[in-house]
């Protein structure tokens, strides 16, 4: 039986035995291969990555990783012991919205050919404090950046729109107060 | 010749002499052409190292796994690229599963081939990340010394585990010109943190043992890296415990002891499982909590509370959630918890678990044949339990654990986590270097012994005294024991047929060969192998054909469901693997 596959932006239907929304965040050596042993612990136990971001630190002898992961809730205090068993990581937490600063930036291409469009277009994008960051006769590139709901929320409503392509950073979380990240 | 100003050596040279200075003693290898830098510092670098040439990588490995486990040392391994670091892949995860400390040089393809399908080219630093500790690949020459020291470091402290290092060849054989006497550089790793241990946490454990009727004491591995069988035998005696320990536990309190109850899980003695079962405290030292020792996960101990002492807090509730853990070196742990202990009264309990002793004893039928059994108790009576044994994997191994009763830490080495058929030849080998004075016993099943009976070359070139005891059903005896009890009987790729004669396969490598064949003569060829010293000594004893191992508990079933003796009626396919 064939299937159609279609790109689209809804969320697969919820599942008992899959969490969603944990942010773990890691400070980790800077070094080849560092991703790789932290990968392999996710896939082997199930998990997800949904979303990864890696950036040098303020030291580059060391890099920030922030991961968005999806898997068996029963197994991720066990993830995060593993990883931070790892000599090349220095630590490993997981983050809530309710400890930490939670931002995501997402661009987003749509054809834009009518003027009447492209006026409601840019109504959405001031709603939510985006920008418009390339515009030319058939299409424009919109930058949107907040928490990830409000980026999920702005998509939501470009959707009605046709979009060529999105483009998501994924999460990077920044632990609130005097918390190490 | 000997290199004496430090400009003039090259990164193989600074290598050799790194780990020379760390206290290596042996490196058991298999040379190629990416390692040859290396190989050649073995010749020109003065040193107390001696090279161990196998007859494969894999051998290699286990004889420094044996090596390891005979001293707590870390064993060393070298060998070539591709291939040959290929072959160590079985040898480093059995050092991996069963926390070995192991150092393994892997030569490889030049820098600038890595990635290009080079011949001899191999992701060895990709291939053995989930099953070593830590591993490098070298990419500077002069990094060599901190990441030999490093590497090192890591495999012995903490909980101990294989490194590998991938060295290039044109980073070995580069000019050196750093520092030899680098510093580690290791943030994320503080193994030192394991001797601190959380002082509300030795309270809480203190008031659950000074509160138990009915304690049980599981002994693992990691109470005997860390040392602590005076403070395990001190425990012991104070809260009047039975002990049991785990497979690679065993020897770490005293199996001949009164209150040793001897091994627990999957072939455990029954009285061990029993005691596990009606126990209203479990405390356990220095065990991972094995999937082949708790069986079903949620009735293991249901009925009491539960004290964890782990050095790895990864593996503290991944398989049980203990009332309390107690996190850090299991030595540290018990001499700052003793004091805390009172003295307990538990003779009512200690006669109860007699009780079980009496009427559930491990034994063997007498008639029909020569058993494995028979062979094991003997060689125990004829060494009084002071041999260090090696085993391979299967019914034989099982057999040695229940009838071999050790006495002392590091003498009993047995592949448990990863199961390795063909670990117990070569793993032999690596004792005897480490103990050249001790009787070393590999005792193996015909199956696994071929896999690594090349193996037979390296113990008769260095005339090694190994008594290897063949215990010979021509069978894989424990997949048979599983198809004749789940599987309604039908074998299937389990007979040996075309076994060799092994006596004469060991004349073939100048080894001298014995066969048993009558139970009647088992004592006194075992002796005759025994006196014989002049290098290693095969024995093929012809065992009974179809004998099953009990007591067993079907995998994933509950310890209260352990069969004492054979069923009666068909049994169902266990849910647990294997």
């Amino acid at each position: 039986m064939s299937r159609t596959i279609t790109t689209s932006d809804k969320k697969p239907a919820a599942r008992a035995d899959i969490i969603g929304g944990h942010t773990l965040s890691m400070f980790v050596n800077n070094k080849p291969g560092v991703l790789m042993r932290i990968c392999q612990i996710f896939a082997r136990r199930a998990y997800n990555i949904d979303s990864l971001v890696v950036s040098q630190g303020r030291d580059p002898q060391f890099s920030r990783l922030t991961l968005g992961i999806s898997g068996d809730p029963a197994g991720l205090p066990q993830i995060i012991l593993q990883c931070d068993k790892l000599i090349d990581v220095i630590h490993c937490y997981e983050h809530t919205p309710d400890d930490s600063v939670v931002r995501e930036l997402a661009l987003v291409k749509i054809v834009v050919e009518g003027g009447e469009k492209r006026t409601e277009l840019l109504q959405i994008v001031e709603h939510f404090g985006g920008k418009t960051v390339d515009l030319n006769e058939s299409s424009m590139i919109i930058r949107i950046e907040g928490a990830s709901d409000k980026v999920d929320a702005a998509i939501r409503l470009m959707n009605s729109y046709e979009i060529i392509e999105t483009v998501r950073t994924g999460k990077v979380v920044m632990a609130r107060a005097d918390q190490a990240t | 010749m000997a290199i004496e100003k430090e400009e003039e050596l090259d990164g193989a040279q600074a290598l050799i002499k790194t780990l020379s200075e760390l206290g290596v003693e042996y490196v058991f290898g298999y040379s190629g052409g990416a390692a040859l830098p290396i190989f050649d510092a073995l010749e020109t670098v003065e040193s107390n190292i001696k090279f161990v040439l196998t007859r494969h990588e894999q051998g290699a490995t286990h004889m420094a796994d044996g090596y390891a486990r005979a001293t707590g040392k870390p064993g060393v391994v070298l060998v070539t690229s591709g291939p040959g670091a290929g072959n160590t892949i079985t040898g480093i995860m059995t050092a991996q599963m069963d926390s070995v400390p192991m150092i393994i040089v892997s030569g490889q393809q030049v820098t600038w081939m890595l990635g290009k399908d080079a011949f001899q080219e191999a992701d060895i630093f990709g291939i053995t990340i989930p099953i070593v500790k830590h591993n490098y690949l070298v990419r500077e020459t002069n990094d060599l010394p901190k990441v030999a020291r490093e590497a090192f470091h890591i495999a012995t402290t903490g909980r101990p585990g294989p490194v590998l290092i991938d060295v290039p060849k044109n980073v070995s054989q580069s000019p050196f010109t750093g520092d030899l006497d680098a510093e580690i550089d290791l943030p994320g790793y503080k193994p030192e943190e394991a001797m601190d241990i959380d002082s509300s946490s030795l309270e809480a454990a203190a008031r659950l043992i000074n509160l138990a009727k009915k304690p049980v004491i599981l002994a693992g591995h990691g109470a005997m890296i860390a040392g602590a069988e005076a403070e395990l035998m001190e425990l012991a005696n104070r809260t009047e415990s039975p002990v049991t320990s785990t497979l690679l536990g065993k020897g770490v309190f005293p199996e001949s002891h009164p209150l040793s109850v001897g091994m627990l899980g999957m072939h455990g003695t029954a009285y061990a499982n029993k005691a596990i079962c009606e126990c209203d405290l479990l405390i356990n030292v220095g065990s991972r909590f094995d999937d082949r020792i708790i069986g079903q996960a949620d009735k293991f101990c249901a009925q009491a509370k539960i004290i964890h002492f782990e050095i790895d807090n990864a593996e503290v509730g991944k398989m049980i959630v203990p009332d309390v853990a107690v996190v850090g070196d299991a030595k540290v742990a018990l001499t700052q918890l003793l004091p805390m202990i009172e003295q307990a009264d538990n003779a009512d309990w200690l006669e109860h678990i007699n009780g079980y002793k009496k009427k559930y004893p491990l034994g063997y039928k007498k008639q029909g044949g020569l058993r494995m059994q028979q062979v094991l108790d003997d060689i125990y009576e004829l060494t009084d339990g002071e041999a260090i044994i090696t085993t391979d994997v299967g019914q034989h191994q099982m057999w040695a654990a229940q009838f071999y009763l050790n006495s002392a830490s590091f003498k009993w080495i047995s592949s448990g986590g990863a199961g390795t058929m063909g670990f117990g030849f070569p793993a032999a080998i690596g004792a005897q270097f480490a103990c050249p004075d001790e009787t070393v016993i590999a005792v193996a099943g015909d199956g696994g012994f071929q896999m690594t009976l090349c193996e037979i070359a390296t113990a008769v070139i260095h005339k090694l005294p190994i008594k290897i005891l063949v215990l010979n059903n021509h069978y894989l005896g424990m997949v048979r024991q599983w198809q004749e009890l789940f599987f309604d009987n039908r074998e299937s790729g389990v007979d040996l047929e075309g076994n060799p004669d092994f006596v004469k396969l060991a004349e073939a490598y100048g080894c001298k060969g014995i066969n048993i064949k009558r139970p009647a003569d088992v004592k006194k060829k075992l002796q005759e192998a025994l006196d014989y010293n002049e290098g290693p000594i095969l024995i093929n004893a012809e065992c009974v054909k179809t004998d099953n191992v009990f007591p067993m508990i079907p995998a994933g079933a509950a310890l209260e469901d352990m069969l004492i003796e054979p069923p009666k009626h068909k049994m169902a396919k266990p849910v647990g693997s294997t």
